[in-house]
C-alpha cells in the first residue's frame, strides 16, 4: 500500500513559553523550538505499522520551507521511505484551503492508497484533511483511532465519537484519515537516527512543479485571515483547604461530589 | 596371615583391572568435561568484545580479596560462613582429589611431615564439608529462605537441583572418608600401623564403626568408596556445567575478569571512540550475542544466591525486575539455544521473549545488587547495554519520550527555556545577600557550581540551589555558575541508553566549562557529580558539596548553631551516586555529627546497602509498575529506626522522599531536608551575636520561607502527589 502522510511542524507546546508579539498578531518566535505536530506522528507511526503488516511505503510530505526539513528527516529517522518538502514563496501564508489546494496537486502527481493527517495541527484548524479530501474526491474519515486493511481496497476503521465510544466504519480506498492521538504509540527518534538519514535526498517542489496556480494559494488568496491573537487572562486559581486532613479529605470528597465526580 | 590391602588399580572390578577401569573413568570424564567446556564457550566466542585483558596485578589482587578471600559472603552472615568453610574445603581437597585421581594410589610425594599435617586437615575439611551439605540442605528444605524462592513467572523452583548438588558433594565426602576409614580399619585388625585419622572427623568416626567390620567387607568399601568417589567426582565435574554450580569452575574467571572500574559506564562497543560511533550499525545488546563474552561469563558464574534481587529496591516493591532472574534467564537461553547437541540457533531479539520492556525499564541503577553479588556479576552495564538496544529500536515508553526530546532540543527534560536556568539566583531578597557570578566569559571564578536540571528548575529544589550558593558564599568560595549555557548533565541520559544524546550534552558542557576557566567544580547534585567525574572527560575536579562542607568543617570556617528542636531525630540516607557509586558514606555523617545537639540513628539499610528512594532524573517521568513506591518503603525504614527528619544530598531522594512522605501517611511525624539546607540553616554566621539575635536584615541569607510549607498546600500537594507524581512533574 502507499501511503501518504501529511505533516507539519509546529511549536513545540510542552518546550516553549508561548507569549504574544510586541505587535499583539503572533506569538513571539525568536526562542522556539519546534517539532513534529504530534497527532501527525500518530499517523506516521500508524502508517509505518501498516506497511509493515500489508508492504508498501509510505511518503511524508510537508508545506513549508527549509527548517520544516527537520521534521521530514525525524519521520524518516522512524523508517519512512521518502520525505518530501513542498516549498514556494507563494505559499507563504496560505489558509486552509490554500494547503489543502496544494496537498491535493501533490496527491495527484503521484498514486497513493492512503492519504494521513494529523487529527489537527497543534496551530491549526483540523481542516486540511477534510478540504483535500472534497478535492480529490475521495471519502474520508475524520478521529480514526483503529486502522485494519481489509482486502486491499477498503479499510475498517473505528472512530471516536463524543462520550468515549467508538464508531466502527468501512471506507473505500483511495480515501483520507485524520488520525487521532493514541491510536498507537510512536516509536522514538533519537539523534542518532536523525543522523543516519541525514545525507538522504528530500525532493523538493514548487508551485510550478506542482501546476498550483500560484494566485490561487497564499496569503492573497485566503479567505480566512488571522486578525488577532491574545493569551486568555487566568482565572481564578486553585483553591488551597486549610483544615485538618481529616477536614481536608472531607471537603474534598463535597466538592468532587459536588461537580459531579461521584 | 597378614593380608594386604589391595590398591584400586590393583584390584579388579567386575573382570576389569582397577588400573584399565579407572584410566577409561578419567579420559571419559576429562573428555566429556573438556567438550562440555567448549561447547560453553561457543557463545562467548561470538559475544561481542570486552577489554578485561589489562592490568593483571590489579586483577590477581581481586581474585585474593573476592575469590580467596570470599570478601562479600560475610554481608550475609550464616550462609556466607557456611560458603567460606566449603570453598575452604574445596580448595583444600581439590589437593587431595587431584592426588587420588592422578596417582590412584594414595601415596602423595610430601614430606612425611607435611602430608600428616594435611591429611588432618583433609580429614577435618571433608568433615566440615560434609556437615555443611547436611545443614545447607536443611536450610533449603526447612527454614526455605525467602531469597531463593522462585516466583512463578520465572518458573519451577530451584530446590530440587540445589539438593541433588549438595548429595553429590555428601557422597563425594562421605566416599573419601570411607576410603581412608575402611583403609585405616583394615590396618588396625591385622595389627599394621593404621594411617592416623583426625578425631573426631568423619573417617575417625567411620573407622569407629568399621573397626569390627571382616576383611573382605573393608577391602570391597575401600574399593567401593573409591569408585564411589571417582564416578561421583566425574559426574559433578560434567554436571555442574549445566545448573548454579558452574560457578565452581567459572569463579575465578569471573572474579580475575571483573570490571575493575565499576563507576565508568561500559562503552557502546569496547573499542570503538566515540567519533567512529556513527559507523556502528546497531548499538546496545538486541540478541544474546551482542552481550560481551564476560557479560556471558557472569550469566554462567551467576550461583542463584539472591542476594542481588534480595537487596533490589525494584525487586522489593513489586517492579517487573529482578536482577537474579536477568541472569539465570540468560544462562537458561544459552544453554537451550547452545544445546550439547546440534547446531546453535541465535538472532532472536531479547526484549519480547527473554525480557520485558518494563523490566528493564524498572532499574533505577541504584547498584545494591552489584554491591551485593559475591561473584562480581555486573548488572547495570547489562541494563544499560539493553536500553541502547531498545532505544536504536524506538521501543521507548511515551512517558520518556517528550522528556528525550525536550534534552534535545532544550537541555533539560522539563522542556523550560535555557534562558529561564538562572532564575533561581535572580530572586531578590537572595540577590541581596548571596550575589551569584554567571560565568558568561564576561565574569570569571575559580569554581564552578554546577546546578543540573532539576535544581534549577524545581521550584521546591531551587531552595537546595540557594542553600548551596549560601555555603560556597560563607566560606568565601569564588564561584560562579554556566546559567543558561548549561545543560543537562545528561546522567540518567546515559543510563537510560540514549548515547548519543548524551553525548551532545556532554560534549556541549565540557565546551561550556573549559570556556569558564574554572578550577574545579562543586555540585549539590550526586547525579550530576557522578557524571562529571566518570562519564566526562578533561573537565577540572568534582567535588559534591558534602565533600566541601565537610572539609570546611573539619578547616574550622563553618561553625554551627545547635538543632532548636532538641527532639528531632536525624537519619541519613545515602543517594546512590553519593555513597555506593562513589564511597562517600562519612562525609556527609561527619557534617551532621558536627552540628551540636543532633541526634543520628542510622537505618538498617544504609552505606553501601543504602535502600534507593525511587531513582533520579529519567525515572521521575518512568511509570513504572510497582505495588508500593521505593520512597514509601523508605521512609517507613526511617521511622522504623526512630528518625523524625531524613536528610539525604540529593535533589532525586528529595523528590522522592517528600512524595513518599505524604503517600505514607507520616506527614507531620517526618521531614526530609537536604544536607546542604540543613547545614544553611544551623550555620554560625559571624554577624551574628547570638543564635536568637538575628539581624533583620540577613534573616533573608538564611533558608528559603518556602521550606516551610502552608499546611494546606502540603495537603493539597500530598493529594496529587498520591496520584501520580511523575506526571505531574512532568507537566510542569
Amino acid at each position: 500500500m502507499e501511503i501518504l502522510v501529511c505533516a507539519r511542524r509546529v511549536p513545540d507546546t510542552s518546550e516553549n513559553e508561548i507569549e504574544l508579539n510586541s505587535a499583539g498578531n503572533d506569538i513571539e518566535r525568536d526562542e522556539l523550538v519546534y517539532s513534529i505536530n504530534e497527532p501527525d506522528n500518530y499517523a506516521v507511526e500508524e502508517a509505518l505499522q501498516i506497511v509493515a503488516r500489508v508492504g508498501g511505503n509510505v511518503t511524508v510530505v510537508t508545506v513549508g520551507g527549509e527548517d520544516d526539513e527537520e521534521i521530514l528527516r525525524r519521520e524518516m529517522a522512524m523508517g519512512v521511505q521518502h520525505g518530501v518538502l513542498i516549498s514556494d514563496e507563494a505559499f507563504t501564508r496560505s489558509d486552509g484551503r490554500g494547503l489543502a489546494t496544494i496537498l491535493k496537486a501533490y496527491v495527484q502527481k503521484g498514486r497513493y492508497d492512503l492519504i494521513l493527517t494529523g487529527v489537527q495541527a497543534e496551530d491549526g484548524g483540523a481542516q486540511v484533511g477534510g478540504m483535500v479530501a472534497a478535492m480529490l474526491d475521495y471519502p474520508f474519515a475524520s478521529l480514526v483511532n483503529s486502522i485494519e486493511v481489509l482486502d486491499g481496497k477498503k479499510l475498517k476503521v473505528s472512530r471516536e465519537i463524543a462520550g468515549g465510544n467508538k464508531e466502527m466504519n468501512e471506507i473505500d480506498l483511495p480515501c483520507v484519515l485524520s488520525i487521532q492521538t493514541g491510536i498507537n504509540e510512536p516509536r522514538y527518534v533519537g539523534m542518532r537516527g536523525i543522523r543516519q538519514v541525514a545525507s538522504l535526498p528530500i525532493p523538493t517542489f514548487d508551485a510550478s512543479e506542482l501546476g498550483v496556480d500560484p494566485g490561487s494559494v497564499g496569503e492573497s488568496a485566503a479567505k480566512v485571515k488571522r486578525v488577532d491573537y491574545f493569551v486568555p487572562t487566568l482565572g481564578k486559581g486553585a483553591e488551597m483547604l486549610q483544615g485538618s486532613r481529616e477536614e481536608n479529605v472531607d471537603k474534598v470528597f463535597e466538592l468532587v461530589a459536588a461537580k459531579g465526580g461521584l | 596371615m597378614m593380608v594386604g590391602l589391595q590398591s584400586p588399580e590393583q584390584a579388579t572390578y567386575w573382570l576389569i583391572q582397577g588400573r584399565v577401569l579407572f584410566l577409561i573413568i578419567h579420559l571419559l570424564g576429562v573428555a566429556c568435561f573438556a567438550y562440555i567446556v567448549a561447547k560453553r564457550l561457543t557463545p562467548l566466542l561470538r559475544g561481542e568484545r570486552d577489554l578485561r585483558f589489562d592490568q593483571p596485578l590489579a586483577r590477581l589482587g581481586r581474585v585474593a580479596k573476592f575469590w580467596l578471600g570470599q570478601w562479600k559472603h560475610p554481608r550475609y552472615r550464616f550462609a556466607g560462613i557456611i560458603h567460606i568453610f566449603i570453598f575452604a574445603g574445596f580448595i583444600l581437597l581439590a589437593t587431595r582429589a587431584f592426588a587420588l585421581i592422578l596417582g590412584i594410589a594414595d601415596t602423595v610425594a610430601l614430606p612425611a611431615i607435611v602430608g600428616h599435617i594435611y591429611d588432618i586437615i583433609k580429614d577435618y575439611a571433608t568433615t566440615i564439608v560434609f556437615l555443611c551439605m547436611v545443614v545447607v540442605a536443611i536450610r533449603r528444605l526447612v527454614f526455605q529462605p525467602a531469597r531463593y524462592a522462585v516466583p512463578p513467572k520465572y518458573g519451577r523452583a530451584h530446590t530440587a537441583d540445589a539438593i541433588f548438588l549438595l548429595g553429590l558433594i555428601a557422597i563425594l565426602m562421605a566416599a573419601d572418608s570411607l576410603f581412608a576409614a575402611s583403609k585405616a580399619a583394615f590396618q588396625a585388625q591385622q595389627g599394621q600401623t593404621a594411617d592416623f585419622l583426625a578425631v573426631l572427623s568423619l573417617p575417625w568416626l567411620l573407622k569407629l564403626a568399621l573397626i569390627s567390620t571382616s576383611l573382605s567387607t573393608l577391602q570391597n568399601l575401600y574399593l567401593g568408596a573409591f569408585l564411589a568417589h571417582d564416578l561421583t567426582f566425574f559426574f559433578l565435574l560434567c554436571y555442574r556445567p549445566f545448573g548454579i554450580q558452574f560457578h565452581v569452575e567459572t569463579s575465578l574467571f569471573n572474579v580475575y575478569f571483573a570490571k575493575l572500574d565499576r563507576e565508568i559506564l561500559k562503552p557502546v562497543r569496547w573499542g570503538v571512540s566515540d567519533e567512529h560511533l556513527d559507523q556502528v550499525k546497531s548499538f546496545g545488546v538486541k540478541t544474546f550475542e551482542d552481550f560481551t563474552w564476560k557479560h556471558m561469563l557472569d550469566f554462567y558464574s551467576c550461583a542463584d544466591c539472591g542476594r542481588c534481587s534480595d537487596n533490589c529496591p525494584a525487586n522489593a516493591v513489586g517492579r517487573p525486575l529482578s536482577p537474579r532472574f536477568i541472569s539465570i534467564k540468560a544462562r537458561d537461553y544459552a544453554f537451550q539455544h547452545y544445546p550439547m547437541f546440534g547446531s546453535s540457533t541465535n538472532g532472536k531479539p531479547l526484549i519480547g521473549n527473554l525480557y520485558s520492556e518494563d523490566e528493564i525499564w524498572s532499574c533505577t541503577t541504584c547498584g545494591a545488587c552489584e554491591a551485593e553479588c559475591p561473584l562480581l556479576v555486573e548488572y547495570i552495564d547489562k541494563i544499560v547495554d539493553l536500553r541502547r538496544g531498545m532505544i536504536d529500536d524506538g521501543k521507548v515508553p511515551q512517558t520518556l519520550q517528550k522528556p528525550l526530546k525536550a534534552l534535545e532540543s532544550r537541555g533539560n527534560p522539563y522542556g523550560k527555556m535555557e534562558k529561564k536556568k538562572a532564575d533561581w539566583a535572580k530572586v531578590k531578597e537572595f540577590q541581596q545577600t548571596c550575589e551569584v557570578k554567571i560565568l558568561d566569559g564576561k565574569r570569571e571564578a575559580d569554581t564552578l557550581y554546577f546546578v543540573d536540571s532539576i535544581t534549577a528548575y524545581d521550584d521546591r529544589m531551587q531552595s537546595i540551589e540557594r542553600a548551596t550558593a549560601r555555603i560556597l558564599n560563607h566560606v568565601g568560595e569564588n564561584f560562579g555558575i554556566l546559567g543558561g549555557a548549561e545543560r543537562d548533565s545528561g546522567h540518567e541520559v546515559r543510563r537510560f541508553g540514549e548515547e548519543t544524546l548524551f553525548m551532545a550534552l556532554r560534549d556541549h558542557n565540557v565546551d561550556a566549562i573549559k570556556a569558564s576557566g574554572v578550577q574545579r567544580i562543586v555540585t549539590a547534585d550526586p547525579h550530576a557529580y557522578n557524571a562529571l567525574k566518570h562519564d566526562y572527560k578533561d573537565v577540572p575536579p568534582v567535588e559534591h558539596i558534602s565533600e566541601v562542607i565537610a572539609e570546611e568543617v573539619k578547616g574550622g570556617k563553618i561553625k554551627f548553631n545547635p538543632v532548636e528542636n532538641k527532639d528531632s531525630v536525624y537519619t541519613y540516607h545515602d543517594p546512590c551516586y553519593l555513597g555506593r557509586h562513589n564511597q562517600v558514606y562519612d562525609d556527609p555523617r561527619d557534617v551532621l555529627d558536627a552540628i551540636p545537639g543532633l541526634k543520628r540513628v542510622e537505618m538498617k539499610r544504609s552505606r553501601d546497602r543504602s535502600f534507593c528512594c525511587g531513582g533520579g532524573g529519567l525515572m521521575l517521568f518512568y511509570e513504572p509498575k510497582e505495588e508500593q513506591r521505593m520512597g514509601v518503603t523508605r521512609v517507613k525504614m526511617a521511622a522504623e529506626a526512630g528518625a523524625t527528619v531524613i536528610v539525604t544530598a540529593c535533589p532525586f531522594c528529595m523528590v522522592n522522599i517528600e512524595d513518599a512522605i505524604k503517600v505514607a501517611g507520616l506527614e507531620g511525624k517526618m521531614t526530609a531536608i537536604d544536607l546542604a539546607e540543613l547545614v544553611d540553616q544551623q550555620i554560625a554566621r559571624e554577624v551574628e551575636v547570638g543564635p536568637n539575635s538575628r539581624s533583620k536584615n540577613l534573616i533573608s541569607c538564611h533558608p528559603d520561607p518556602e521550606l516551610v510549607e502552608g499546611e494546606g498546600s502540603a495537603v493539597l500537594l500530598g493529594l496529587v502527589n498520591t496520584a501520580d507524581s511523575s506526571s505531574l512533574r512532568s507537566s510542569e
